[in-house]
């Protein structure tokens, strides 16, 4: 049973970024880009729904009841998918710094001893491989642009920095599951995802941050102040027809 | 040069494709880019409406369905100003133009979305016209142009389904869903059957067009196919099409209409839409916004172009775009 909020936070961290990511239609720099952002949205929509999907098996709500019925404290995603990123530079930052855990957890996640979290790891691995050579590659284009394009990216990513050392934790609901090796160990990933990390900025020319803030929060439902606006406007229109069906 | 023309003539008389190394008139080519760049420029300001309402849409499975439906039109508007640049003009030019009002878009898109039933009916109303619009221009005289179409008409008829299937299940839904679709269907009727341009006798473009095999069928042909698509699927929906003098008509075979608003249409053609200025503002604001991005990949590809690296991350930047135009646009 405490498989389930484990399984929803990972639905929960794709859909609200599977959205930050949708907000970009008709805003992208370039319409090729615009393509691209709305692919990528597509696949974490389509992630939250595999998660919420399972959810539902192992007795929880369904993907609508997950989305549009609860409120920002009882979502726990991560507080770094949820960040508002709209500037491009700051919408990059984050992507990217997601991309390069999401390959190496994916990786992890496809070998689970639970069968369904192993079909979606191996699933996600292909897609977060892809957006992460995508994502990479806008952060070598734009910290090795212009001055004006290395300045915006190096801000973003001190802007966003500390919001990083969440993906390391496992929540306390999540430390038996990593024991019985159906969870990725999380603290483990850290050092991959620092050496690729740092590999990619330096082509970038960006420098790697100063380690030293962290906000935390997201597992226990302490969200940022954006959460809750993002939620009333997705969710508005489903909870002014309670009981409908679209 | 006149026994070009009439080479050219022949050729579109035999309807043998017009490929852009080939010689054309110089009035073939502009009414082309005339034509291509608008409807390129409605793909992309036609992401607006819709798009405004994939953060609001009222499930995970509509929101992705819509999301992939709005996301197919920018493709269509890359495969258009594709089609138009081969006529040698670049995609900065036509978007200037549309800032500076000298390129249109259709005119349906200056109209809001005020409610998620009008997502539904663009689907369903607007992308069925634009359907009986393209499917012709499959045929177009000019190869670049036909084959945009033929990849762009494929995708539509998915738009048209999600946009039926929206206002079927509010059809079947609530009294409050009900009336959320007879609203919409109310605004977007007319608005969708001046889509297909003024009566053929007061079309300015239309007889050259003819000739050179751009055009085939009248504004008012096509009107009426798809007066008679819609009339039945609105019977079925259980909606009351917004026309008082509606009726079918025995001894042609079609429905007839009262009379269509033409002031309307030209107040909303010349700029005077309800959000024909929202649009473009929009359109320009996101352009500015981006324009140290595009700066920024210009740059980047000029420094490394020597390098090993540059085709390469020219080639990841344009991933969805398979032309691999990314540089062309900056
Ligand atoms: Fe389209
Ligand atoms: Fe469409």
């Amino acid at each position: 049973m405490s498989l389930l909020p484990a399984v929803v936070a990972l639905g929960d961290d794709a859909l609200v970024l599977g959205q930050r990511l949708s907000e970009w239609c008709g805003k992208a720099p370039l319409l090729e880009e615009e393509m691209a952002m709305a692919n990528t949205a597509l696949d974490f929509l389509g992630r939250a729904r595999l998660y919420y999907g399972y959810a539902n098996t192992l007795g929880g709500r369904d993907e609508d009841g997950y989305t549009f019925h609860r409120d920002a404290r009882e979502y726990t995603n991560l507080l770094l998918f949820e960040l508002p990123g709209a500037d491009f530079a700051a919408a990059t930052a984050r992507q990217f710094l997601v991309d390069a855990f999401d390959e190496l957890h994916s990786a992890e996640l496809a070998n689970s001893a639970d069968a369904t979290l192993a079909d979606i790891g191996a699933k996600v691995h292909k897609e977060a491989t892809y957006h992460r050579c995508h994502s990479a590659a806008w952060m070598v284009r734009l910290g090795d642009g212009t001055d004006e394009s290395r300045r915006r990216m190096q801000q973003a990513l001190e802007d966003v920095w500390g919001y990083r050392q969440e993906l390391f934790v496992n929540a306390p609901a999540e430390q038996p599951l990593v024991e019985q090796g159906i969870l990725p160990d999380r603290a483990e990933l850290r050092a991959a995802w620092q050496e690729a990390v740092a590999t990619t900025l330096a082509e970038a020319t960006l420098t790697v941050p100063a380690a030293s803030w962290a906000v935390k929060g997201g597992r226990q439902g302490i969200h940022t102040e954006h959460l809750g606006v993002m939620l009333a406007e997705l969710q508005h229109l489903s909870r002014s027809h309670p009981g409908a069906k679209w | 040069m006149a026994a070009a023309s009439d080479e050219f003539q022949a050729r579109i008389d035999r309807e043998e494709r017009i490929e852009p190394q080939d010689w054309m008139p110089e009035g073939y080519r502009r009414t082309l880019v005339r034509q291509i760049s608008q409807h390129a420029h409605s793909e992309v300001i036609g992401m607006q409406p819709e798009g405004g309402w994939i953060s609001r849409a009222p499930s995970l499975e509509r929101k992705v369905i819509l999301l992939a439906k709005v996301q197919d039109e920018g493709g269509h508007g890359l495969y258009l100003y594709g089609a138009a640049e081969t006529l040698g003009v670049s995609r900065d030019e036509l978007i200037d133009a549309m800032h500076t009002g000298k390129a249109k878009y259709s005119s349906i898109f200056n109209y809001p979305a005020l409610t998620w039933a009008d997502v539904g009916a663009i689907g369903w109303l607007v992308d069925s016209a634009a359907i009986v619009n393209q499917v012709p221009l499959q045929r177009c005289s000019y190869g670049p142009y036909a084959r945009a179409m033929m990849r762009i008409c494929k995708e539509e008829s998915f738009h048209q389904r999600q946009g039926y299937d929206i206002m079927l299940a509010l059809a079947r839904g609530s009294a409050a869903q009900r009336e959320m679709a007879q609203d919409a269907l109310n605004r977007w009727w007319w608005p969708t059957l001046m889509m297909f341009g003024p009566s053929d006798a007061d079309s300015i473009h239309s007889s050259q067009s003819f000739a050179w095999k751009i055009k085939r069928y009248g504004n008012d042909e096509l009107r009426q196919k798809f007066i008679d698509q819609a009339v039945p699927q609105a019977e079925v929906l259980g909606l009351k099409i917004p026309d008082d003098d509606l009726q079918w008509d025995a001894a042609t075979g079609h429905y007839r209409i009262g009379a269509i608003d033409w002031d309307e249409f030209q107040q909303v053609v010349s700029g005077n839409g309800p959000c024909s200025r929202q649009r473009l503002a929009h359109h320009r604001q996101v352009q500015e916004d981006g324009a140290w991005v595009r700066e920024a990949v210009a740059v980047h590809a000029a420094k490394h172009r020597a390098g090993s690296d540059g085709p390469k991350a020219a080639a990841r930047n344009s991933d969805t775009a398979q032309e691999g135009r990314a540089d062309a646009a900056v």
